[in-house]
């Protein structure tokens, strides 16, 4: 189990890697999509296989197709003289720093606490259904209103303006009676 | 080694059924028009599909210059690879499986929603507008039809108390889910030739309008593997109606249970290939409005529905 982990994991750091790196976006894209495949392998041998699930359907299958679907109309060759000219080296050191800050806290954190082994025990879906809705209700319920509120946003901005019908398909209109008598 | 055997199995039946579709398409096709269709080449016609994929092997395999070559090359792969994973977790018969999972369907649902790539990737990568015009189409549609296939599912995993599909077949020996699932069984149905973009529903391959859609640019073995895949996706969503509605194995025990499921599975392949045959295409905007303005409340009524006689029974 704990090899599938390493290599599972490696996967997922080096394709972060190439995600952040790689100049062309639809690759950029893809590599992405190979670590949330990572990530949700890692779930699965950490025993929670819906959230493994959920990360392939949800993340790897919905999210980021939309970002796809977005650059897909980008002009290709365009973009990688821009992302050229964004990534300069000067453009690394506030990452970096925030990175190495957070590095420092893994460590300290991972030298203080002593964590069991992973081998801890699988939650299947039952149990996460189970929690959803009595521990977590709150949480579930002010999710859905937030949802909510997000598809009365993209029904206000989505709200076709004026229906034009076409004049072939209006009924009998009086302008174009009085033009055949005549 | 018996694993070896099942594997070896599972991987081999569905490629084969898919590539003999071949054939039984256009003879059907071809009954449904009152014509022959191949019956040359063997006895019926039977060895076309053996010549046909000959031919198609030996044909030049051109990779346009103006294309994305590694996305290209890999486009294809992926639809055949995420449609082969997902008959790891239909149990054919009660021991003839891969896996069973309790996450079953799930795994199912994310390979679906995973082949959607192989589109969306091909039609990009070839770098043409009409395979740009096709995967646009291709992308929205399948994002939108996968949304109520994911939901027409919740009252068959409601009533059968698991996501497994194994244990979904066994809760249908008291009666098959298609009587009391009957609205999931339609939009499940109508999700599924969506899905697969089969004919009233193959706008993004529209020949009329954009040459071949996201595949216009594929020769070869490439455009091969898009040709099988839709086959072999026509064989997976059959034999997951009957797996899921259909009562999967179960049947009268004079036959064995195999031969059951396979009986099932001929049925409705055979009625996708009816569908196509009988059903005009309908416009774009006709599609997303069915979509989200009919089958989304009739998804959803359903799960309610269901949830509500669930609980009234539970609580006797």
């Amino acid at each position: 189990m704990n090899t599938i982990f390493y290599v599972t994991a490696a996967v997922a750091i080096v394709s972060s890697i190439m995600a952040i790196t790689n100049r062309n976006a639809i690759h950029a894209l893809l590599f992405l999509i190979i670590s949330l495949l990572s990530v949700s392998v890692v779930f699965y041998i950490i025993g929670a296989p819906l959230i493994a699930a959920l990360e392939v359907i949800v993340y790897a299958g919905a999210i980021m197709v939309l970002f796809i679907f977005v650059v897909m109309m980008l002009n290709i060759g365009m973009e990688e003289e821009t992302e050229k000219q964004w990534l300069t080296p000067k453009m690394w050191i506030l990452p970096v720093i925030l990175a190495t800050v957070l590095l420092g806290i893994f460590i300290y954190v991972s030298r203080e606490f002593k964590f069991e082994n992973t081998s801890a025990d699988i939650i299947d879906p039952r149990h996460v259904g189970i929690s959803l809705f009595t521990t977590y209700l709150i949480a579930v319920e002010l999710a859905a209103v937030l949802l909510l509120a997000g598809i009365v946003g993209a029904y206000h901005l989505g709200k076709p303006k004026k229906k034009i019908i076409h004049r072939f398909l209006i009924k009998a209109p009086s302008d174009i009676k009085g033009n055949m008598q005549k | 080694m018996k694993y070896v055997f099942i594997i070896a199995g599972v991987l081999l039946i569905p490629l084969t059924i898919a590539a003999g579709l071949i054939w039984v398409e256009r003879r059907l096709l071809a009954l449904f028009q009152d014509r022959y269709g191949p019956n040359r080449v063997g006895p019926f016609g039977l060895i076309q599909v053996l010549a046909d994929v000959v031919k198609i092997f030996f044909k030049e395999d051109w990779i346009p210059p103006f294309a994305d070559k590694a996305v290209f090359v890999m486009a294809p792969g992926i639809l055949i690879a995420t449609i082969l994973l997902t008959f790891a977790v239909i149990p054919f018969t009660d021991n003839f499986l891969v896996l069973d999972s309790n996450i079953g369907i799930l795994f199912f649902l994310g390979n679906s929603s995973l082949g959607v790539y192989s589109i969306v990737l091909g039609g990009w990568a070839s770098n043409s507008k009409y395979s740009l015009l096709g995967s646009i189409r291709a992308s929205a549609q399948m994002l939108t039809y996968e949304v109520f296939m994911g939901l027409s599912l919740v009252g068959v995993v409601m009533m059968a108390d698991s996501f497994s599909l194994r244990e979904i077949v066994e809760a249908q020996q008291g009666g098959w889910f298609f009587i009391p699932q009957f609205v999931a069984f339609l939009v499940f149905f109508i999700a599924g030739i969506a899905e697969t973009h089969r004919t009233p529903f193959d706008i993004p391959e529209a020949e009329g309008e954009l040459v071949a859609g996201y595949h216009s640019e594929y020769s070869g073995m490439k455009f091969g593997m898009f040709f099988v895949g839709e086959y072999l996706g026509v064989t997976l969503i059959s034999s997951l109606i009957v797996t899921l509605f259909f009562g999967g194995w179960l049947g009268p025990a004079f036959l064995p249970p195999a031969f059951w499921f396979f009986l099932k599975t001929g049925f409705f392949i055979c009625l996708f290939i009816l569908i196509r045959a009988s059903l005009p295409r309908p416009r774009y905007d006709q599609l997303m409005e069915l979509g989200w303005k009919v089958l989304l409340p009739i998804v959803l009524l359903n799960i309610l529905i269901t949830g509500a006689i669930l609980i009234y029974n539970s609580s006797l």
